[in-house]
Order: C-alpha cells, then sequence, then structure tokens
C-alpha cells in the first residue's frame, strides 16, 4: 500500500482529536486512581452522565452557541456534585477494604447508571447539535479535520497544561499530591484528607462529564456509551501508567492514533490491536510507559 | 435426624442429589432446563471461586476461558463433526492451554495489576470472537450447534420417551458433578493448601521452598478448564455460541454470583449461581431493569454482606446465639 502524505495527515488528525478527547476522560481516571488507589469503573458511567444531562440541559435553555457552550458546563458541574455525593456518603465507607470489594463496588454503580439512564431518556439515540460557530470543516492541501474536532484537540491540550499547572504551580495541587503519597501525614499536618478525597473524586468525574459531554456532538448519545468507554479509558492509563497525568497524555496520543490507522489497515483486527497493545504493556511495563509505581 | 445435625453440608448435599437425579421424573421441562443453566452456571461460579477464593486471584477476565471453551467445543461439533464426547475435552484442553499462556504472564502480577492484566487477554480473545468472521461467525456467533447424538439409548425401550433435553440434563449433571468433585478433592489436597498459602503469605511460601507463581499458574490453567467445559456445555445447551460469552459484563457477573454466594465458601458460589438464575428469570417477567437489580444486589453486597449468601447464616447464628462458628473465611 503506498503511503499517501495527504491521508497520513487525515488519519493522523482524526486519531489525535480522538485521544484529546479520550485524554480528558483518562486524566480523571488516572487522578482518582493515583490519589485514591480506587480503579473506577464508575467512570464510563460518569461520562454517560455528562452526554445525556448536555442534551438535557440544552433542551431547557435551547441550543446554539451560548446554550451549547452553558450545558455542556452545567453538564459536568451536575456530575461533579453527584459524584461528591456519592463519594461522601458511599465511598468512604470502602477505604482500606479489599480492592475487590471497592472494584465491585464501582461496577454496581455503573450497572444502576446503565439502566437509571434507560429509565429518563429511553433506549433510542440521541443527539445533540454542535456550536454553530464550530460547524464546517477547513482544508489545507488535501487534510480536512472538522472545526468541531480541531476545537477537542486544543480542549484536551488546555486541559494538559490547566492539570500540570494546578498539580504542579498551586498549594491545591501540592496537597493532592501529598495525599497520593502518604495520607496519614497528610492528615496529621492538619489537613482535612477526606475533603481532599472528595474534592478529587469529583475532579475525575467532571473531566469525565466534561468529555462526554463533548463527544456528544460527533456521536450518537446511547445508554451503552458508558461500558464501552470504560474499556479503552482503561487501556489508556494502562499504557500511560496508572496515576500519571502525563502517561494518560501519552496513552490517549497511543491509543488514538493506533486505533485510527487500525481502522485504516486493518480494520477486522483494530480491538485487537488496542487489547494487544495493553498487553504488552502490561507484561514488559506493568508500571506503564511513565508511571513508576510498584508493581509487583 | 442426628445425621443431619453433625453434617449439614454433607446431608444437604446428598439430598439435593437425589433430587436432581429424579428431577426429570416429576418436575416439568421449565424445571430441567432451569436445573440445566444453574448446574453450569455453578461450575462455571466455583471454577472462578478457585482463583478468587482461594488463589486470592481476582481474575476479570475468567469469562475469556468460558467462551474459548464454548468456541472450540460448537466449532469442533459443527465444523469438524467431532462428536461431544471428543469436542469437549478438547475445548476445557484448549481453554488450559490460552490460560497457560495468558496466565504465566499473569501470575507475575498482583493486585489490580493483575485483574487488569486478565481483563486485558479476555478483551483480545472477545474482539477474536466479535470481529474474526470467517472463524467465529462475528457478532451474529453461531448458531445450530448439534445436540449430542442419543439414538444409542433410545434403543433401549425403557429410555425410549426420553427427549434429547432430558439426556443432556443428565449429561451435565454427571459433568458438573465431576469437576466440582475434582475442584473439591483438589482443594484439600497438598496443593490446594499450597494455593490458600500462597494466597495469605506468597514471600513465607518462597523461602520454604514453594514456587508460588508455579502454584498459581496451575490453578489458573485448572479453573480455566473448568470454565471451558462450563462454557463447551452451555453452548451445546443453548444450541449457539456469542461473544457476550467472552465479554468483561460476563465475567463481572461470574464475579458478582461468587461474591452473592460468599468467596470464602466451597459450595456458596453454586448456591450464588442458583439464587442469580432463579432473580433473573422471576424478575425478568416484572421488569426490563436486570441491570439495576443485579447492581442493587451487587452493591447491598460490597456494602453490608462481605461474607455472601453463605455467610449470612453465620452471621445471623453469630449474632442471636453469640457463638463463633467453624464455617467463614476460607478453609
Amino acid at each position: 500500500m503506498q503511503l499517501d502524505v495527504a491521508l497520513f495527515a487525515n488519519q493522523t488528525l482524526s486519531g489525535l482529536s480522538t485521544a484529546m478527547l479520550m485524554f480528558i476522560a483518562a486524566a480523571g481516571l488516572s487522578l482518582v486512581f493515583g490519589v485514591l488507589r480506587l480503579l473506577n469503573f464508575a467512570h464510563g458511567s460518569f461520562f454517560m452522565f455528562g452526554a445525556y444531562l448536555a442534551w438535557q440541559v440544552s433542551s431547557w435553555i435551547g441550543g446554539g452557541e451560548f446554550g451549547f457552550w452553558l450545558s455542556v458546563l452545567i453538564a459536568a458541574a451536575m456530575v461533579a456534585a453527584l459524584a461528591g455525593i456519592i463519594e461522601s456518603l458511599v465511598f468512604k465507607r470502602l477505604y482500606g477494604r479489599p480492592e475487590l470489594i471497592q472494584l465491585l463496588f464501582t461496577y454496581s454503580l455503573t450497572l444502576i447508571a446503565g439502566d437509571a439512564v434507560k429509565k429518563l431518556w429511553g433506549s433510542q439515540p440521541l443527539s445533540l447539535a454542535r456550536p454553530p460557530s464550530l460547524i464546517g470543516s477547513f482544508e489545507m492541501g488535501g487534510v480536512t479535520l472538522p472545526y468541531y474536532n480541531f476545537f477537542l484537540l486544543c480542549a484536551g491540550l488546555a486541559t494538559a497544561g490547566i492539570l500540570w499547572y494546578v498539580m504542579q504551580r498551586t498549594r491545591i495541587g501540592m496537597v493532592v499530591r501529598a495525599a497520593a503519597v502518604d495520607r496519614e501525614m497528610l492528615q496529621l499536618l492538619g489537613t482535612r484528607v477526606k475533603v481532599v478525597y472528595c474534592a478529587v473524586f469529583s475532579t475525575g468525574a467532571f473531566l469525565a462529564a466534561l468529555a462526554g459531554a463533548l463527544v456528544a456532538p460527533t456521536t450518537s448519545i446511547v445508554p451503552g456509551m458508558g461500558a464501552e468507554v470504560i474499556i479503552p479509558l482503561f487501556i489508556i492509563v494502562v499504557i500511560g501508567g496508572m496515576g500519571s497525568i502525563w502517561g494518560a497524555l501519552l496513552g490517549s496520543i497511543i491509543y488514538g492514533v493506533t486505533l485510527s490507522f487500525g481502522i485504516l489497515w486493518f480494520p477486522q483486527f483494530s480491538l485487537f490491536a488496542v487489547a494487544a497493545l495493553m498487553v504488552v504493556i502490561l507484561i514488559f511495563r506493568p508500571q506503564g510507559l511513565v508511571g513508576e509505581v510498584q508493581t509487583r | 435426624m442426628i445425621m443431619l445435625k453433625k453434617h449439614p453440608i454433607g446431608s444437604a448435599l446428598t439430598i439435593l442429589a437425589v433430587v436432581l437425579i429424579f428431577l426429570p421424573s416429576f418436575a416439568s421441562n421449565n424445571y430441567v432446563n432451569f436445573a440445566t443453566d444453574a448446574l453450569i452456571l455453578a461450575l462455571l461460579a466455583i471454577s472462578l471461586n478457585f482463583l478468587v477464593g482461594y488463589g486470592g486471584m481476582v481474575s476479570f477476565g475468567h469469562a475469556a476461558y468460558y467462551g474459548v471453551g464454548a468456541y472450540a467445543c460448537a466449532l469442533l461439533m459443527k465444523n469438524m463433526g467431532l462428536p461431544f464426547s471428543l469436542a469437549l475435552p478438547a475445548a476445557a484442553g484448549l481453554a488450559a492451554a490460552v490460560a497457560l499462556f495468558a496466565g504465566y504472564f499473569c501470575v507475575q502480577l498482583t493486585k489490580v495489576y493483575f485483574s487488569m492484566l486478565t481483563l486485558a487477554f479476555a478483551q483480545i480473545v472477545w474482539a477474536i470472537c466479535y470481529r474474526w468472521d470467517g472463524l467465529t461467525g462475528g457478532d451474529q456467533g453461531l448458531s445450530g450447534i448439534p445436540y449430542p447424538d442419543f439414538s444409542w439409548l433410545k434403543s433401549f425401550p425403557a429410555l425410549a420417551d426420553v427427549t434429547d433435553g432430558q439426556f443432556f440434563y443428565y449429561v451435565v449433571l454427571l459433568i458438573v458433578t465431576a469437576c466440582v468433585g475434582l475442584a473439591f478433592v483438589l482443594i484439600r489436597s497438598p496443593f490446594g493448601r499450597c494455593l490458600i498459602a500462597a494466597r495469605e503469605n506468597p514471600q513465607r511460601c518462597t523461602f520454604i521452598g514453594l514456587n508460588v507463581h508455579a502454584i498459581q499458574l496451575t490453578a489458573f490453567c485448572i479453573a480455566a478448564a473448568l470454565a471451558g467445559v462450563a462454557g463447551g456445555l452451555f453452548g451445546v445447551y443453548n444450541r449457539g455460541v456469542y461473544p457476550d460469552f467472552a465479554e468483561y459484563t460476563k465475567g463481572a457477573e461470574v464475579l458478582i454470583i461468587v461474591l452473592l454466594g460468599g468467596s470464602g465458601t466451597f459450595w456458596g458460589p453454586a448456591i450464588g449461581a442458583a439464587v442469580l438464575l432463579w432473580l433473573h428469570q422471576e424478575t425478568g417477567a416484572v421488569t426490563e431493569y436486570w441491570g439495576a437489580i443485579l447492581g442493587l444486589i451487587l452493591a447491598t453486597l460490597t456494602l453490608a454482606l462481605p461474607d455472601g449468601v453463605a455467610g449470612l447464616g453465620g452471621m445471623l447464628k453469630r449474632k442471636l446465639f453469640g457463638k463463633p462458628t467453624a464455617e467463614g473465611g476460607a478453609p
């Protein structure tokens, strides 16, 4: 097969825009794992609720430019609040319990969320319109990129930048990093670790819901989307290293590009390829490409 | 009565065995089908508990071996015309072989990383089942799996009006009993003790000269072979195999069953399988939200009943009589 430059650029760009969107959600998953040591199956459900709530809010306040952005933010904030409530009511009972119990509890939430969505919004696929300013696409030298995908690329990079700044350059970030390293010491130094945990968990949910709301205009909103997205998210954080934000970024890029070229060259095996990638990383570098956590 | 008090589990099993053996003679086909289904699911749950309860290895990809067994048995019977009596052992062997490869890498990892790697291997198996249209039928699956040939049995005048479904029920009963018996014996053998020891303190086991990884890998393969048998049986019973047999949600469902029954007990998961199957059937008539029901059961279990339904008896006993019970925690 002849490698066409324009085709190559197109696939790379489409892979990267998928990657950046996934990164927003994966960063949240990785953050929660890094601090709470909790592998959260329900992260996919937060993603799904983000999409559904964005649809719901925009149907209340109307679409259009202003309506779209406001619904995305309101949806993400609502999911973050919901996650905060769940964390402070239920999750706190699970810390210190065996990992299987924690994992299965988050899984039980995904089962309930999947049916709750069916009950609230039905099984029919819903769709959310793009904001008017981002309709259409630009072309340059045979490369076509929808404006909305370009926006997703920028949004992902911006999220990475903001997270880096907050985690590395602010006092809040320092406290969060401290909570990841030594919870008891932080508690003894007078920080209310419970509040930190709750805030981290709802920030993670906020990022998942934000990604879900932003993906809504590019796909159809269906009840299965939460269960479907969680496996790629796991793959991404495993590739990069669980608990690492940069790892999530790297993992997303590898995932997005592999998938986009996989679909082009060997469509039958693209699912196989990403799963195989996860296997190879876990075998040879279980801490992920960037991570440094003890795994054995 | 004395027997009942002295050996409650043995007595219960004896009664159960008698009921199961004579089930087709007094119960309708619905019950026979339910019992077939429950026996297969019980075998699958017990095979997973072998890993989770006794080995302390939380596999999130156990459905992969169930799927391998189901597809292998179905393909061997349908495409190659192999008799069931050869296809089923071959399917179990293939499941064990896949587990030998995957497990070799999985047992090197612990905790959440072990779970993730088992999940990743399961995703590979699922992707093959889902996308390799030429071999596995892709997302359509394979239907029209033949029943084993029972015509030689029907030539006995006394058995002439026994249906194929009833014959197959006895086949399932026989094979599941044998497999569960094997698991039971293995757990009580020196190997089983080593497996539990490797769960409790791997470092100490290494110091006294046990090869922890080899023990865990052996358990992984045995569990996979048993899951493969369950898969092969279910594929034939269901007359078709589909990619969702190998999907991670199936593996999670079996984990829920194990937890529901109680992962610290040998028979708990079997009870869990029957209870969950019965619930699914009963609620199916009333509501379509089976997922939410399953989720609520799981949430309750994780928050309130870590020992499962089998542990409930012990818990009530402790609360009511204040006596510590012998059962509880893995033996």
